[in-house]
């Protein structure tokens, strides 16, 4: 189970999940920007791009918000936990309350609401300009000290 | 939109092309294909793949699927996405797409994804589509 765990201060933290947010090939490709974290809850920035809509019609693809939200829910379990250890996606949900702006970017912000020692439950939600108009809610779960290798727990079956 | 290939699909979707991913089709239907590609990485210790990528991977495939059914422009309302093993970097995934019910407004579709074999899903996906 969860054998690394690297915990940070409160101070440190933001700080990690800077890096956290920009070390991946694909969330440093969508340009992803961590927007801070206050009582837990993690905001990040999905700059709006052309080559991220989903059609002819300037507003961001499905998938690029469905990416944005997924990455916030796990900083939160990060942010909850104070610290890094490996977890996994399980499962996520999110449902398309009404369409971004064209042309505007995107905001999310994720919270751990409930953690035990094997799982995180966590909520988000993306919005332009304010929560009180989100543009998709998100409701996921991640597996805590999830393998590192894909050949290991993740992968038994 | 007159033109209902897969190739057009692709052309009008830049998300689609921002991943690379690409679309033939046989007997049973939509074939998706996410290449393999460094910027779809993002646990680059393991190497695996980022969930946001398979899980738009497999959106896409859904809506090039219910695009070659002949549905107007399919809008997603809402998707669940269970990831079952990690993706693994340096290997291609591929994805199928069921329509489980397309009504007049909405349809309900399934998919898989897969690297190894068909046996061994990696992602599924249960999603809802406006289709009006």
């Amino acid at each position: 189970m969860a054998d690394v765990f690297l915990p940070a201060s409160a101070e440190e933290l933001p700080a990690l999940l800077e890096r956290l947010t920009s070390a991946a090939p694909h969330t440093q490709a969508l340009d992803l920007r961590f927007e801070g974290v206050r009582a837990r809850a993690v905001r990040l920035r999905l700059p709006w791009r052309e080559d991220l809509c989903g059609g002819q019609d300037r507003i961001l693809a499905g998938g690029a918000v469905t990416a944005l939200l997924d990455h916030c829910a796990g900083l939160s379990v990060w942010a909850d936990m104070g610290g890094y250890a490996p977890i996994a996606t399980l499962d996520l949900r999110i449902d398309y309350l009404r369409a971004a702006d064209p042309g505007g970017d995107l905001l999310a912000e994720a919270l751990c609401y409930r953690r035990t020692r094997s799982i995180a439950f966590v909520r988000a939600t993306a919005f332009a300009s304010t929560p009180d108009e989100p543009v998709a809610a998100v409701q996921a779960a991640f597996a805590l000290g999830a393998a590192t290798s894909p050949d290991t727990a993740a992968d038994r079956s | 939109m007159s033109d209902r290939t897969l190739d057009a699909f692709v052309d009008q979707t830049p998300y689609a092309r921002f991943l690379g991913v690409t679309f033939t089709e046989d007997e049973q239907g939509v074939l998706g294909r996410l290449p393999v590609a460094p910027h779809l990485i993002g646990n680059p210790m393991i190497p695996a793949l980022h969930g946001g990528a398979v899980s738009a991977f497999l959106e896409l495939t859904a809506t090039a699927q219910l695009w070659r059914a002949g549905a107007g422009s399919p809008r997603p309302i809402n998707l669940t996405v269970a990831y079952l093993r990690a993706g693994r970097g340096g290997r291609e995934v591929l994805a199928r797409a069921h329509v489980k019910r397309s009504g007049r407004r909405i349809a309900n579709v399934q998919v898989e994804a897969w690297q190894d074999s068909a046996s061994r899903p990696i992602a599924l996906l249960h999603a809802h589509f406006m289709v009006d």
